[in-house]
């Protein structure tokens, strides 16, 4: 039997879509707006990990190039995102060459010509030391949460850890990669991969971290291995022998008159 | 007869001079630009063999893979092993080890800070060893402009545009700072022994040539080279010579699957190398044919006109009884003396204005603004035997086509009608 048309019943329900649309409109804006709190909370917390007022460091750097593997030695000093200076230790060849960040500029000096040059431009894409690091990757000492916006896209295991992803996106013009990929350990809130992009999406480096250890009442990661992308070669292992945060660092580190002493 | 002919194209200067001086033109023509042509291909493939691609050139098959890019963590390893190999080999070759790599040329003031800074493209060749092959074949001491080719270690070469840009002198100092064999940043410091200029833009606006031992050190490649080139002993390009070489060489590694194992390439087969020589193989030669069948054209076309003008003469001399078959034989046998003197006097013309643009070049520098090819920016002719025979084509063979043809009016002229034509 055909229904007739009831225009009562038909205005009932128009306003119970409407009421139905709103609630979920409601519902998803809160839900994001959530997410996004989420992620930036979790990406402060990560960044009071990662991120100090100073941070003295030995470590060893083994690079695994596609016909032969070595590893570089040394011992680094860094104040807050601006300032930093590292001095290699081995091997021979390397060692005495010294580099020093300052307020966004980046200066090394080689002990072979007694020369200190500014590393400019595209010279800061170069790799250090051959690594799968690039001088740009060095000087990028920003707190992730200052220069990137994040969204949590949901949850995995790694190594029988559970992780939050976030999705970064940049947030100002000035960082090496347009776009990030956290796996970020949900209890200790240290990431455990890394996945840097290009605006066009493609993938350029890839980062995992492991022994995680607590210093000083907090958590970092003692082994990151790096990989470019677009390099072949078996990756970067970057291994910290010792770290110590928050010391105070004799001020003279900081001069380009340090370089050659 | 041919005598008689002779003395009365001599005496006779309106069936003489014009035609020998037309066909002189146009054999002179088609010799100098056949020489033109040939020096010009030639040139630029010799160019790049002894810049940059040798006659053939071994490098490991991974660094052939990336060729473009000089991928010097891709050298050869045991160089000088390698180099051993190819001489007992190839014994007739002559055979240099290179390194080119690129990187910055960074000039200090006096507190060593950079004073100017600017891209540079290195090569690393045998400077110091007291053979001279090497400094020979890339013609360094006539490009040097100031200064004097490298005595001693830690000497370099600069371009001398790029040293005017940075502002340095011969006794100067400057730092190359490039990337050494394993990735990481080489910085190591020469003093500036000289400037050249090559003549070729792309060379000049940046180049940098040092001794091999020292690019080694500073590049941390201690017993390797990026390539081997090897030359023919008669200093000229063989495409089937190289082919075979190169193919004689890989057979000796066939059975390896090492990425690293040494790889032999003909000039050929490096990059758009192969298009030009195939290039220059086939052009020369269709350029020149075109230009012969157009000079053939030109002087088929000077011959008929020289037939036609002596309608009249000939008219008179078949009045006269003269047979039609021995006027046609005495114009062809007129036309063979003017094309034999034409030809020799337009192929020694020829050959004498090939042989100024061989000596003393026709400058296209204005043209060579930004190539990216290396092109000489000077070009010059080169004789070669064909310029002796090639202009006898058009000025001979056109020349007695054009009366042959024109002649044959000669056997359909009728006697009535040609009586009625006499009268008028």
């Amino acid at each position: 039997m055909r229904k007739k048309y009831n225009p009562f019943r038909m205005q009932t329900l128009q306003k119970q879509t409407c009421r139905m649309a709103v609630t979920l409109f409601l519902l998803v804006a809160l839900t994001s707006g959530i997410s996004a709190q989420d992620a930036d909370a979790i990406l402060e917390r990560v960044d009071r990990n990662m991120a100090s007022d100073s941070r003295i460091m030995e470590s060893s750097m083994t690079i695994r190039g596609k016909r032969s593997s070595r590893t570089v030695t040394s011992k680094s000093w860094g104040e807050g995102t601006n300032r930093a200076f590292t001095e290699y230790l081995s091997p021979a060849a390397e060692r005495g060459t010294k580099m020093l960040k300052l307020e966004g500029q980046l200066w090394i000096y080689s002990p072979s010509t007694d020369r200190t040059i500014q590393i400019s431009g595209h010279m800061l894409k170069q790799s250090v030391m051959g690594s799968d690091l690039s001088y740009e990757d060095m000087m990028d000492d920003r707190k992730l949460s200052e220069v990137y916006a994040a969204t949590l896209s949901g949850e995995e295991m790694i190594d029988g850890r559970k992780t939050r992803v976030l999705v970064l996106t940049a947030r100002v013009p000035d960082v090496p990669y347009h776009s990030q990929k956290l796996w970020i350990d949900a209890e200790r809130y240290i990431p455990l991969k890394q996945e840097m992009y290009a605006k066009s999406g493609q993938l350029l480096k890839r980062t995992v971290m492991s022994d995680v250890r607590q210093v000083q009442g907090r958590w970092f990661p003692f082994v990151m291995i790096y990989k470019d992308m677009l390099k072949q070669g078996d990756g970067t292992e970057f291994k910290i022998t010792s770290i110590s945060f928050n010391e105070k660092i004799p001020e003279y580190l900081f001069s380009k008159a340090a370089l050659k002493q | 007869m041919i005598r008689f002919l002779i003395k009365g194209l001599l005496r006779d200067k309106s069936r003489s001079r014009l035609p020998i001086i037309v066909v002189a033109i146009g054999v002179m023509l088609t010799v100098w630009m056949h020489a033109y042509i040939t020096g010009f291909m030639g040139d630029t493939i010799e160019m790049n063999a002894r810049f940059s691609n040798g006659h053939v050139k071994v490098m490991t098959r991974a660094y052939a893979e990336e060729l473009d890019q000089i991928p010097n963590d891709l050298a050869i390893l045991g160089s000088a092993e390698l180099m051993n190999t190819l001489q007992s080999k190839f014994p007739d070759m002559a055979w240099a080890e290179r390194i080119q790599f690129g990187g910055l040329i960074d000039v200090p003031d006096e507190q060593g800070e950079t004073r100017g800074q600017g891209p540079a493209l290195g090569l690393g060749i045998d400077l110091l060893s007291g053979n001279n092959s090497e400094a020979d074949r890339l013609n360094l001491r006539r490009s040097l402009v100031r200064g004097e080719l490298p005595k001693n270690s830690r000497e370099v070469l600069l371009s001398d545009n790029f040293s005017v840009k940075l502002g340095v002198q011969p006794g100067d100092e400057v730092t190359l700072i490039g990337s050494t064999m394993e990735g990481s940043m080489a910085m190591f410091n020469f003093t500036v022994s000289g400037t050249l200029s090559f003549g070729v833009d792309i060379m000049d606006r940046g180049t940098i040539i040092a001794d091999i031992s020292d690019v080694r050190q500073a590049l941390q490649m201690e017993d390797a080279a990026g390539e081997i080139i090897g030359f023919f002993g008669n200093g000229f390009y063989d495409n089937e010579n190289a082919l075979h070489t190169a193919a004689t060489f890989n057979a000796l590694y066939a059975a390896s699957d090492d990425e690293y194992a040494p790889v032999m390439k003909a000039l050929s087969e490096q990059g758009t190398m192969g298009t030009y020589v195939m290039m220059s193989k086939y052009w020369g030669t269709y350029i020149s044919m075109v230009f012969v069948f157009a000079m053939s054209l030109v002087l088929w076309n000077a011959g008929l006109l020289g037939g036609l003008r002596r309608y009249g003469e000939v008219g008179v001399r078949i009045a006269m009884g003269e047979e039609k078959g021995h006027v046609y034989m005495t114009m062809l046998y007129e036309s063979v003396v003017i094309g034999i003197a034409g030809s020799v006097v337009g192929t020694a013309l020829g050959l004498f204005f090939a042989w100024l643009v061989q000596k003393y070049g026709i400058s296209i520098e204005g043209m060579m603004q930004g190539a990216s090819v290396m092109m000489p920016d000077t070009i010059r002719a080169r004789i070669t035997p064909p310029d002796f025979y090639i202009g006898f084509i058009p000025g001979l063979l056109s020349t007695v086509l054009g009366t042959a043809l024109s002649g044959i009016g000669i056997f359909k002229r009728q006697t009535a009608r040609l009586f009625a034509e006499l009268q008028t």
